[in-house]
């Protein structure tokens, strides 16, 4: 058994100064492998007694188990080396920059429009697009604004001839679904307008939304509820203070525009919209029986709103299309 | 409209601050525009008398006064030409705190003009901040107190407000319209100023004839004589003109814009003498002439109400005066008009002459049909207080089957809980409606209200309730969240919906652009020349001129702005209507379109400088394509005049073309001065939005088995061409077709071209044979030798 420590002792020398996986699997065969010297004494057990076999037999085993682990933390050591090695080698600047294909963005006014549909898609509204192209029966006549009134020229509208305009507001398409459709009506109307003013705070195109809700029971109360909701989830601000203050549109009756609260205002307050409820005359225009039936209607400037939620300072911008305008909206 | 605010509180003055009032006006819905001071912020100045005046002994433009503050004269070096012995002005003494022109104040010192010592300073309107330009001194009436303070003379600590007044509200342009809303919203009463009919001392008319009574139903007219138009207009009056905004000019036309302000009735004066007969209130002839206040000589058109007398037309009804019949310095006779117009009858009539007057703007919005007499009388007062003389009798000439009916609206108390889910008592809408005018009779279900004549707004019971919720205020009504039929919608599966197309651009690296509907007539022409593109009648300017009938001619110009900003890359897309004229109407259809340029990927380490060419469009566009599944799109060779007719596609689904792309015409791109290469697309977004339902085949459990050919063909042979062969005789175990190289060049004859597939075909039931694989390919190989010319390479 002194040949067997000894055996063992050379052994873990072996093990110990292998400097590659080779190495040490030759120290392996020397030892452990078929013609090993530690695997030779595993023979000589059956020339053993009964008595004296299991008690060597267990020696030489642990003997051949201590090599064993010896060689297999070796192994594992040698091996995270080599990784290592390797992987020191491959390394790269993870800080340069990728390949491919930048991605681009949505203008900002779809960004917002597409917000507010979702606002009010979720809640039951939805999309409706008409015509940019419109005639003057849509545009003013059935939304009770009569030819010479006032509030006509105030539209500052484009005209083609007598009868063809650009339509000034996205109103026409709530009488285009009236038109065709039974109430209960819920829609969202996004869209470009056109008005014939241009300067620091006007272009002749700009978008608008707007919303119609038509049903047997709907009041002034359900519609500030709506406008006031809209601005706070908008603006993300469920403190966001509204006012609602009386105006006129020939459409609505009565009618309101809505102020949100805005420190950098004069005043304080700030226009976002003009909202009513649904003149009884533009109901009867579309075929519906304003005494049977109500609606409110609520609209928006969204080049404002998107100039007030992301701080744009120039309305123009948004039709100039300069890349580092747009990817600021990425 | 704008009035100060002292005028107003001698109407109704409620315990309220200027910012209160300001505010509560503007929740009634009269938003208030501005408020400014009557002047600026100055102090010591004084009444002054010049008592003498002499020349400055060293200069030509200087006067050299003595100017009396009541108590003792100071020499005073003054600049004015105006400045005259006897005259009294505003005089800033020594230590007066005037505004500067740089803001600043400044103070008044003893100070030497050309070797001559001044003691203060004689002042303008514009130097008190009264006015932003004057011309010469202020000129203060003969009985200012002398030495008295000017802010207490002029009563300057008040405010001007402006109130930017909608269209239904004629009733709140005059003093009078604000009183009574500022005091039915303070439930205070209103102190109207007292009106004694002036009798008639004199016999003499003018005859009216109404020959238009459907646009000018009354008239009331009344001749006063011997009037001294010469004389002063008293201060106070000149003080509430000058803060609304209005000149003095002389005295009569100052007291018919001073009852036009008050009263909201805009009235007319004529010189008596240059009358000739009766006056005929009709509608003018075609191409009748006229010479207006001012000068400017107009055509009028027979849609024209005009004052005439029995030789000429006169004035343009409720718009403006005509110069020969004016008051002049000469005047000594005068012919009053008060009339009441139809809004219908004026309404765009004064726009239509490039006219926006005081009295325009009333009429064509509506002036009080009850008001004529009292306004007549008021001015005939203050006229006669003023300029003396005698009155004839009031004529009034009306019409009445053509004057306004009085409306009478039924208002119920049901009607106004559901449309403001407000429920009040019953005595506080009676006290609201007749605080405004309305004559309100409660009845069992609610009221009715008898309408007054200067409210044009109110006609149904819809305007009532609005009445009621101004008065009671927008922001006291409650607020509701609407409750609906929890109903689900309908959508359509196959529809890609169009924020998942743009998305798609989005993410291939495009950046959305918004351009406007209206080009550049001269580039839609270049860019679309077999189009006229439909014209608008009043651009807004020359470059804004016509409708896009694609959405090209925006996005090159975006292009360009880019390009011309160091962009090396531009790849842009927009959706949006076009607008393309057909012959018996106008087709606006929704497109999606894009543009890419520049440099395929923008500079950076891992890239070559390549230029994006036809194929990198074409790329996004197929793929664009799959977005709804396969529905069955090809390519063919099509052509437009803006594209390069070697690199244009024809792009079909099925039978019906959708869209095309390409490259810009290298002619067309040279007349625009675009240097770099630009690609275009356009697709009917109806067409390519709506795709098929996905349909399951089952997946093969048996290998594919693939064969790679190439063939020489002609330059003029197209893939397409080689594709549809095969597809024809590679046997219908064909699954896909990949052409992995085109080469050109070296071992391959100048006019041919290479081209490398790969075939592959499987089986859903069984491994497919060697023998079928060759047949196929000797099947494909035969057809594209004989009908394609093409030449197997080994």
């Amino acid at each position: 058994m002194e040949n067997l420590q000894n055996l063992v002792a050379a052994a873990l020398a072996n093990v110990k100064e292998a400097q590659d996986v080779q190495a040490l699997d030759q120290v392996r065969v020397d030892y452990l492998g078929k013609k090993g010297q530690i695997t030779a004494l595993l023979k000589t057990l059956g020339k053993l007694s009964n008595e004296e076999r299991p008690q060597a037999g267990a020696k030489i085993n642990e003997a051949k188990q201590q090599v064993e682990v010896a060689i297999s933390e070796k192994k594992a050591a040698l091996e995270g080396a080599a990784l290592s090695e390797k992987l020191k080698s491959e390394s790269i600047d993870i800080t340069l920059p990728g390949r491919g294909q930048k991605a681009g963005g949505l203008h900002p006014v779809t960004r917002t429009l597409q917000r507010i549909e979702s606002f009010f898609s979720n809640a039951g509204y939805s999309v409706a697009v008409g015509p940019e192209v419109e005639d003057n029966f849509h545009n003013f006549d059935a939304l009770n604004i009569p030819a010479h009134h006032p509030a006509r020229a105030m539209h500052d509208t484009f005209y083609f001839d007598a009868q063809n305009l650009l339509r000034t507001h996205t109103s026409p398409v709530q009488i285009r679904t009236m038109e065709t459709q039974e109430p209960p009506i819920r829609i969202i109307c996004p869209g470009r307008v056109y008005r014939c003013d241009s300067d620091v705070t006007h272009t002749p195109m700009f978008h608008q939304i707007e919303g119609l809700l038509v049903d047997k029971q709907v009041s002034f109360a359900d519609l500030k509820g709506t406008v006031e909701q809209f601005l706070r989830v908008f603006f993300e601000d469920e403190n966001l203070d509204v006012r609602f203050r009386p105006s006129y549109f020939p459409f609505t009756e009565p009618s309101a525009e809505f102020d949100i609260k805005w420190e950098a205002s004069k005043t304080g307050w700030l226009e976002v919209g003009g909202c009513g409820m649904v003149h009884p005359n533009v109901l009867k225009s579309s075929g519906v029986d304003p005494e049977e039936y109500m609606g409110f209607a609520f609209g928006l400037g969204v080049e404002r709103l998107a100039m007030l939620r992301y701080g744009v300072s120039d309305l123009r911008m948004f039709f100039e299309n300069d890349l580092k305008f747009l990817a600021q909206f990425n | 409209m704008k009035f100060s605010e002292s005028w107003l509180r001698e109407w109704v003055n409620p315990s309220l601050t200027t910012q209160e009032l300001e505010a509560q006006v503007t929740m009634a819905g009269l938003e208030v525009d501005g408020v400014e001071g009557v002047a600026a912020a100055f102090s010591g100045i004084v009444v002054g008398e010049v008592i003498k005046r002499e020349q400055h002994p060293d200069a030509d433009k200087l006067s050299l006064c003595q100017v009396s503050d009541g108590a003792e004269l100071f020499q005073v070096v003054c600049g004015a030409a105006n400045v005259r012995e006897g005259l009294k002005i505003p005089f800033a003494k020594i230590g007066a705190i005037l505004p500067g022109a740089d803001g600043k104040d400044f103070k008044i010192k003893k100070a030497k003009l050309r070797g001559v010592e001044s003691f203060g300073m004689l002042c303008a309107e514009s130097e008190m901040g009264m006015s932003d330009s004057s011309d010469g001194l202020m000129e203060l009436a003969g009985d200012a107190p002398v030495g008295s303070d000017i802010r207490e003379y002029l009563k300057l600590d008040d405010s001007i407000i402006e109130v930017d007044l909608t269209p239904n509200r004629a009733d709140c342009l005059s003093v009078k319209g604000l009183a009574r809303e500022v005091g039915t919203l303070n439930k205070k009463d209103v102190t109207e100023p007292v009106i004694n009919p002036v009798a008639a001392t004199i016999d003499d008319v003018v005859d009216v004839k109404l020959s238009a009574p459907q646009a000018c139903p009354k008239y009331v007219g009344r001749v006063i004589k011997s009037v001294n138009v010469k004389a002063q207009t008293p201060l106070w009056m000149v003080e509430k003109l000058r803060r609304s905004g209005v000149r003095s000019i002389d005295p009569i036309v100052d007291v018919t814009n001073f009852v036009l302000l008050e009263q909201g009735q805009p009235m007319h004066a004529f010189d008596l003498a240059k009358l000739e007969g009766a006056i005929d209130v009709r509608m003018a002839k075609a191409n009748e002439e006229l010479t207006l206040l001012g000068g400017q000589e107009i055509k009028l058109t027979n849609d024209t109400l005009v004052i005439s007398d029995q030789s000429k037309a006169l004035a343009i009804a409720g718009v403006m005066g005509g110069e020969f019949s004016g008051v002049t310095a000469d005047t000594k006779d005068i012919f009053l008009e008060v009339a009441y117009f139809n809004p219908v009858s004026i309404a765009g009539k004064a726009r239509n002459y490039g006219l926006h007057t005081d009295s325009s703007h009333r009429f064509e919005r509506g002036v009080d049909y009850r008001l004529q007499a009292v306004a007549m009388e008021r001015a005939t007062q203050l006229i006669q207080d003023i300029c003396g003389g005698v009155a004839g009798p009031v004529v009034e000439t009306v019409e009445e089957s053509a004057m306004p009916v009085e409306a009478t609206v039924k208002l119920r108390a049901s009607r106004i809980k559901q449309v403001l889910a407000l429920e009040l008592p019953k005595a506080d809408i009676t006290d609201m409606l007749t605080r405004l005018g309305m004559q309100v009779t409660e009845t069992g279900s609610g009221w009715t209200v008898n309408v007054p004549s200067y409210r044009f707004d109110i006609s149904i019971e819809p305007d009532l309730i609005e009445e009621i919720a101004r008065i009671y205020g927008y922001n006291n009504l409650p607020v509701n969240t609407p409750v609906g039929a929890l109903e689900l919608e309908v959508t359509q599966e196959i529809n890609t919906p169009i924020q998942v197309i743009k998305q798609f651009w989005v993410d291939r690296g495009y950046q959305e652009a918004i351009t406007y509907s209206f080009v550049d007539p001269k580039v839609q022409k270049l860019v679309d020349p077999e189009i006229e593109g439909l014209a608008l009648a009043n651009p807004i300017s020359a470059d804004m001129g016509v409708m896009r009938t694609n959405l090209w001619v925006g996005l090159i110009k975006a292009a360009e702005h880019n390009l011309n900003r160091q962009q090396d890359t531009v790849r842009l897309f927009e959706s949006g209507l076009r607008f393309v004229p057909q012959k018996d109407e106008l087709v606006q259809d929704a497109v999606i379109s894009g543009l890419i340029c520049g440099s395929r990927i923008s500079k950076g380490w891992t890239n070559s400088s390549e230029k994006v060419d036809f194929y990198d469009l074409k790329g996004d566009v197929e793929e664009m394509l799959t977005l709804g599944g396969q529905s069955g799109y090809h390519f063919e060779v099509g052509s437009h005049p803006a594209l390069h007719p070697g690199q244009c596609a024809a792009i079909f689904k099925g039978a019906k073309q959708v869209g095309l792309m390409g490259a810009l015409h290298p002619v067309l791109q040279k007349q625009l001065g675009i240097k770099t290469q630009l690609y275009v697309y356009e697709l009917l977004l109806a067409d390519v939005s709506e795709g098929v339902l996905p349909k399951f085949k089952a997946v093969s459990k048996f290998p594919e088995v693939s064969r790679d050919l190439a063939f020489v063909v002609d330059e003029s042979v197209q893939w397409s061409q080689v594709e549809s062969v095969i597809r024809e005789k590679a046997g219908d175990k064909l699954n896909s077709v990949t052409l992995f190289d085109v080469y050109r060049g070296q071992g391959i004859e100048n006019g041919r071209k290479s081209l490398a597939l790969g075939l592959t075909w499987q089986d859903p039931s069984r491994t497919l044979n060697d023998e079928e694989i060759t047949s196929w390919v000797d099947s494909v190989v035969a057809s594209l030798t004989e009908g394609l010319a093409a030449q197997l390479r080994g």
